[in-house]
C-alpha cells in the first residue's frame, strides 16, 4: 500500500504537466466537437423552437406488435402489476401487442436532468410526468420529439394551449398545497394553518416538510406559489423566515409524504403535497374512515399540469406514439385520479365520489405566467438554495 | 529516493541496442494505450475545456455570487481539514515511527484501509457516528476528511520521523531544553518538509472532495466538484458546469504549484537510517499508548458505527435492513427506483470489467514503456498518470458531453462506466509493474541474448514472468478503485443501472429508517469488500518481499 501513497505523492507533481497538456489540447482543438452552436443542449435559455436535429422519419401511428416501449416515470408512479393504472397499461399491451416497461428515474427534477443529459439517446421511449414549471426546460433541451396525440382535440384548451407545438401532451393536473395531519395538529393543540403567512407562526415551528425545488416538481410548484403570492421581490424574505421556523427539506414528494409526514409515519404534521391527497387517504385507509384524516390549506394551492412526451431518439417511435395516444385516452385517464392522486385532463372521465367529497379544487389557485417561470426559474432555485439550509 | 538508480538502469536497458526489439513490435504495443488515453481522456478533457471557455456563459458563471461562495467554501474547508488532519496525525506518527508496541502494524494497516475506502462509505460512517443535528454540517465534513486522510500524515511524517537521529534530540535535552522546546526547535524543523508534503496532498484531496460532501453537505455546502455535478445533473446547465470545472482546474494548478514551491523551499536532506524502534518505557508508555489508542478510536469507531446502524431500526435492532435488500418498495406498489441487490451485482460486474480493461491496457502499456525509447516511454508513462491527477467529476463529465453524438454516442453502452474506472485504475497497474521491470537485472536479458535468443524471445522469457505478481496487485487495486468510484459514475450511470456507491448515496438521502439501514448495510458490504482486497494485496506484497 505504500505504493499507493507514493503514487499519490507523485500526482501532485504531475499536476503541472497536466496543465500543459490541457493548454495544448485547447489550442489544438478544432472546435468541431465542442462549439455550442452545433448542439442546442448548450443553450437551455432559449425556449422557442430549439433546433433539435433532424426530425424522426417513422410514419405516424406505425408500431409493431412485439415491440417493448419503456415508460420513464417519476418515483411516485405505481409499478405494482395489480395497480389499476399498471393494469390499464397491460390492457394496452393486450390490444396492441406493445409491451410497456416502467423505468423509475427518481423525482421529477432528477428524471428531467437525466433526460437532458441523455437527450437524443434516451433511457426510455416515453416520459410521464414533466409538469408546466419544468416543461420549458425539457423543450429547450430537446428532450422531446413533437407529436400530436390522436385524441388531443378532445382535451380542454386550457391544457393544450400550454404546448402549442405539441412537444408533449397534457395528461393530468392537480394542485400543490400544504396538507395537514388533523389528529397530529389536534394532539399538539394548534389549529390547522390556512395561508402561507400562517406557516411562519411559532406554533408551526418544526412542523413543515417541503420538497427541494431543484429536484422535485411539487417543490418547485410550491416555490412558484410563494413567488406568485409575495411577488418577485418579497418571496425570498418569506423563505428565510420559513427557514428560521425550522422547515425540513427533502428531495422528492414520496420521501416528504411517506417518510416525513406524520400521517404516514414521520414526525412532521405539515407537508407540501397535492389537493387530492385527502381523498386518497379515505379511499386507501386500512379501516373505513368517515372523514378525511388530512386536510388542505386551500390558500396555498398552486395549479400544476403534467405532460407525457416522446423521448427524442427513440427507436420505437410508432409504438411510443401509440402509448402517448393511450395515456391521453379516457381508458387510462380513468385511472389517474385514484392511482396517481391527480385529476384527469380528459373531460369525459367522471371522478370518484370520494374525490368530489374530499379533494380540494380551489376556485382560484395561484399560478405564474409560463414566460416568467421560464426566464427566472434557475435564478429562483439558486436563490432558494442559498436561503434554505439542508436537503 | 532510488529514482536515480532506476533511471540509470532504465538507460542501460534501452541503450543496449543489440537487444532492441523490432520497430513494428514497439509501435504495435504503444498504439493501444496511446489510443485509449487519447480517445477516453484527452479528447473529453479538451471538449470540456473548450466548452467551459466558450460563449458568454463563462463570464456569466464568474459573475454569480454563488460561484465565489462555493470557491470560498471549497478553499476554507480544505484548509481547515488539512490543519486538523496534521494536528491529529502528528502524535500517532511519532508513536508509530519511534516505538514498537502491540498492534502497531494493525493500526497502520487499518489507517491505510480507511484511506482506500470509498468516499461514500466514509460519508455514511460519519452519519452513523454523529448525532443527528451534526450529521449534515461542516463539522461532519471536516471530521470525515480527518478520518479519511489520517493515513497520509501518519505515514508520510512517520517515515521521516523514523530517520531523525535521536542523538540530536538527546543533545538538546542534555543542554537543558524542555521536551516541548526540543520538539519545536530541533524536531519540527526537520519534520517540516514531510509535514508540508503530507499537508499538500491532504489539501489536494479535500479541495476536490466529492463523495463526502455529496453525502454530508446537503444543499448548502458544496465544493466546486459538487457544484459542477449539481449544475450539470440537477439544473441541466452544461455550459455553467464546464466553466466551473475549468475554474477548479485553475485553482488546483495554483495549489499544486504553490505546494511544490513550498516543498522545494523547505527541502532538507536527511542522511540517516531508521534507528530500531524501541519499546516505550515509563511515562512514555502511557503517552505512546494514548496516542495510538486515540488514533485507533478515530478510524475504527465510525466503521463500527456503520455496522451497528445497519441493524438499527430506530427503536430496536433487527435484520430488516439486510433482509430487505432485495426489495425497494416505499409502499406496496410504489417503488423507490433503486434495487440494492441489483446495485451490488452491477458493481461486481463493473469492477470485473474495469479490472480486465485496466489489466489489458496496463500490461500493454508496461511493455510499451519498457521497450520504447526513454523519451517516448516517459511521455506515455506520464500520460497514463494524468487521469489519476484529474478530478473524477471532470473525467465523468467530460466523457458524458463528448460521447453524446454519432458516431461516438456511447452514453447507453454498458462498457462506458468500466472504461471510466479503468482510466483511473490503469496507472496503478502500470506503476506497480514498472517498478519490477526497472529493477530487473539487465544481465538476465544479456544472458538470454548471448545464448542466442532473438530479442523478442529473450524479452518474453525474462520480463514477462516477473510481471505476474505486480499485475495481480494492480488488478486488486483496480477492482477496489472501481468498487468505490463515485465521481465519474455519478455522471455516467443510467437509471436502473446504479452501482453500489450511487445506490448508497440515494438511500442515505431518504428519511425512512429502513432505507437508512439498507444504506448502512450496503456500505458495510462495500467496506468489507475493499478491506479484503487491500489486505489481500498487502499479504501478496509481503510474500513477494519474503521470497
Amino acid at each position: 500500500m505504500i505504493a499507493v501513497n507514493r503514487l499519490r505523492t507523485t500526482l501532485t507533481r504531475s499536476g503541472i504537466a497536466m496543465l500543459a497538456v490541457v493548454a495544448m489540447a485547447a489550442c489544438g482543438d478544432d472546435g468541431s466537437d465542442g462549439t455550442p452552436s452545433t448542439d442546442s443542449t448548450d443553450s437551455p435559455d432559449s425556449p422557442d423552437s430549439p433546433d433539435c436535429g433532424p426530425a424522426a422519419t417513422v410514419p405516424t401511428g406505425g408500431g409493431d406488435a412485439g415491440d417493448t416501449v419503456t415508460l420513464v416515470a417519476y418515483e411516485s408512479f405505481p409499478t405494482d402489476a395489480e395497480n389499476p393504472a399498471v393494469a390499464a397499461l397491460a390492457a394496452f399491451t393486450a390490444s396492441t401487442g406493445i409491451a410497456v416497461d416502467i423505468l423509475i428515474a427518481g423525482d421529477t427534477g432528477t428524471m428531467l436532468s437525466k433526460a437532458t443529459l441523455t437527450a437524443g439517446n434516451p433511457e426510455g421511449d416515453v416520459m410521464w410526468g414533466v409538469d408546466n414549471s419544468f416543461l420549458s426546460r425539457a423543450i429547450s433541451a430537446c428532450v422531446f420529439e413533437p407529436y400530436e396525440a390522436a385524441g388531443l382535440a378532445d382535451l380542454p384548451t386550457e391544457f393544450t394551449g400550454l404546448v402549442p407545438d405539441h412537444h408533449a401532451t397534457p395528461v393530468d393536473f392537480g394542485d400543490v398545497c400544504v396538507n395537514y395531519d388533523i389528529a397530529a395538529l389536534e394532539a399538539a393543540g394548534v389549529e390547522p394553518p390556512t395561508s402561507f403567512d400562517d406557516l411562519l407562526k411559532p406554533e408551526y415551528s418544526g412542523m413543515l416538510v417541503v420538497e427541494n425545488p431543484a429536484t422535485s416538481s411539487p417543490g418547485l410548484a410550491f416555490l412558484m406559489g410563494t413567488v406568485a403570492q409575495f411577488g418577485e421581490d418579497a418571496w425570498a424574505d418569506y423563505w428565510s423566515q420559513l427557514a428560521d421556523n425550522d422547515v425540513l427539506v427533502v428531495d422528492g414528494w414520496s420521501q416528504a409524504y411517506y417518510e416525513a409526514f406524520s400521517w404516514a409515519g414521520g414526525d412532521r404534521p405539515l407537508v407540501v403535497s397535492y389537493g387530492s391527497s385527502p381523498p386518497f387517504e379515505v379511499l386507501y385507509a386500512a379501516e373505513p374512515l368517515a372523514a378525511a384524516p388530512t386536510g388542505v390549506a386551500e390558500q396555498t394551492c398552486v395549479r400544476q399540469v403534467e405532460f407525457a412526451g416522446i423521448l427524442r431518439g427513440t427507436e420505437r417511435l410508432g409504438a411510443a406514439q401509440q402509448l402517448v395516444d393511450f395515456l391521453a385516452s379516457p381508458e387510462f385517464q380513468r385511472e389517474v385520479a385514484l392511482n396517481l392522486f391527480v385529476f384527469p385532463v380528459h373531460p369525459d372521465v367522471e371522478l370518484d365520489q370520494a374525490f368530489v367529497d374530499y379533494a380540494a379544487i380551489p376556485e382560484s389557485p395561484l399560478s405564474l405566467d409560463p414566460a416568467v417561470i421560464d426566464a427566472r426559474r434557475e435564478e429562483w432555485i439558486e436563490e432558494w438554495t442559498r436561503l434554505v439550509p439542508g436537503s | 529516493m532510488d529514482r536515480g538508480v532506476d533511471a540509470s538502469r532504465a538507460r542501460k536497458l534501452t541503450s543496449a541496442r543489440a537487444n532492441r526489439l523490432p520497430t513494428w513490435f514497439r509501435v504495435a504495443v504503444a498504439a493501444p494505450p496511446a489510443v485509449f488515453l487519447t480517445l477516453f481522456y484527452v479528447w473529453p478533457f479538451a471538449t470540456l475545456v473548450v466548452r467551459g471557455l466558450s460563449g458568454p456563459d463563462a463570464l456569466d458563471v464568474l459573475s454569480r455570487q454563488r460561484t465565489w461562495e462555493v470557491l470560498w467554501f471549497t478553499t476554507w474547508q480544505a484548509a481547515a481539514s488539512t490543519a486538523l488532519t496534521v494536528l491529529v496525525g502528528l502524535a500517532p506518527a511519532w508513536a508509530t515511527a519511534r516505538y514498537e508496541f502491540p498492534g502497531r502494524r494493525l493500526l497502520l494497516s487499518t489507517l491505510t484501509a480507511v484511506f482506500v475506502l470509498p468516499t461514500v462509505v466514509i460519508g455514511a460512517a460519519m452519519i452513523a457516528v454523529l448525532p443527528a443535528d451534526l450529521e449534515r454540517s461542516v463539522w461532519a465534513i471536516l471530521a470525515a476528511h480527518v478520518v479519511f486522510n489520517l493515513a497520509v500524515v501518519v505515514r508520510t511524517v512517520g517515515t521521516t520521523w523514523a530517520v531523525i537521529p535521536t542523538d540530536l534530540e538527546h543533545a538538546a535535552r542534555t543542554l537543558g531544553a524542555t521536551p516541548w522546546r526540543t520538539f519545536r526547535l530541533v524536531t519540527l524543523p526537520v519534520l517540516m518538509p514531510a509535514i508540508a508534503a503530507a499537508a499538500s496532498i491532504v489539501f489536494l484531496f479535500t479541495f476536490t472532495s466529492f463523495g463526502v460532501v455529496r453525502v454530508l453537505g446537503g444543499a448548502r455546502h458544496a465544493t466546486l466538484e459538487v457544484e459542477v455535478w449539481r449544475r450539470a445533473t440537477q439544473l441541466g446547465d452544461i455550459a455553467g458546469a464546464s466553466t466551473l470545472a475549468l475554474l477548479q482546474l485553475l485553482a488546483l494548478a495554483a495549489v499544486v504549484m504553490w505546494g511544490s514551491a513550498v516543498q522545494r523551499r523547505t527541502a532538507t536532506t536527511l542522511d540517516g537510517h531508521a534507528d530500531r524502534r524501541t519499546r516505550p518505557t515509563g511515562r512514555l508508555r502511557w503517552q505512546v499508548g494514548s496516542a495510538a489508542a486515540l488514533c485507533a478510536l478515530i478510524v475504527a469507531v465510525p466503521l463500527l458505527a456503520l455496522v451497528e446502524r445497519s441493524f438499527w431500526q430506530g427503536d430496536r435492532y433487527s435484520l430488516a435492513g439486510w433482509r430487505s435488500l432485495g426489495n425497494n418498495e416505499i409502499r406496496p406498489g410504489l417503488q423507490l427506483g433503486i434495487d440494492p441487490l441489483g446495485a451490488l451485482w452491477r458493481s461486481i460486474t463493473t469492477a470485473a470489467w474495469a479490472t480486465v480493461f485496466a489489466l489489458c491496457i496496463g500490461t500493454v502499456a508496461v511493455i510499451a514503456i519498457s521497450t520504447l525509447g526513454r523519451r517516448s516511454g516517459k511521455v506515455l508513462d506520464t500520460g497514463l498518470m494524468l487521469p489519476l491527477g484529474t478530478s473524477a467529476v471532470t473525467i465523468g463529465f467530460g466523457m458524458l458531453i463528448t460521447f453524446d453524438r454519432d458516431p461516438v454516442d456511447w452514453r447507453s453502452s454498458w462498457w462506458l462506466v468500466p472504461v471510466g474506472h479503468a482510466l483511473v485504475a490503469t496507472p496503478f497497474v502500470v506503476r506497480n509493474s514498472m517498478a519490477v521491470v526497472r529493477s530487473q537485472p539487465i544481465d538476465q536479458r544479456h544472458a538470454a541474448a548471448t545464448l542466442g535468443a532473438a530479442p523478442l524471445r529473450a524479452w518474453a522469457s525474462t520480463t514477462l514472468p516477473a510481471l505476474r505478481r505486480p499485475l495481480a496487485t494492480g488488478a486488486g487495486l483496480a477492482a477496489a478503485i472501481s468498487l468505490g468510484e463515485f465521481g465519474a459514475t455519478s455522471f455516467l450511470s443510467r437509471s436502473g443501472a446504479e452501482t453500489l456507491p450511487i445506490a448508497i448515496d440515494r438511500l442515505l438521502g431518504r428519511t425512512g429508517r429502513l432505507f437508512q439501514a439498507q444504506a448502512f448495510a450496503l456500505s458495510t458490504i462495500l467496506a468489507v469488500a475493499t478491506i479484503v482486497l487491500v489486505v489481500a494485496i498487502d499479504a501478496g506484497g509481503d510474500r513477494a518481499r519474503r521470497s
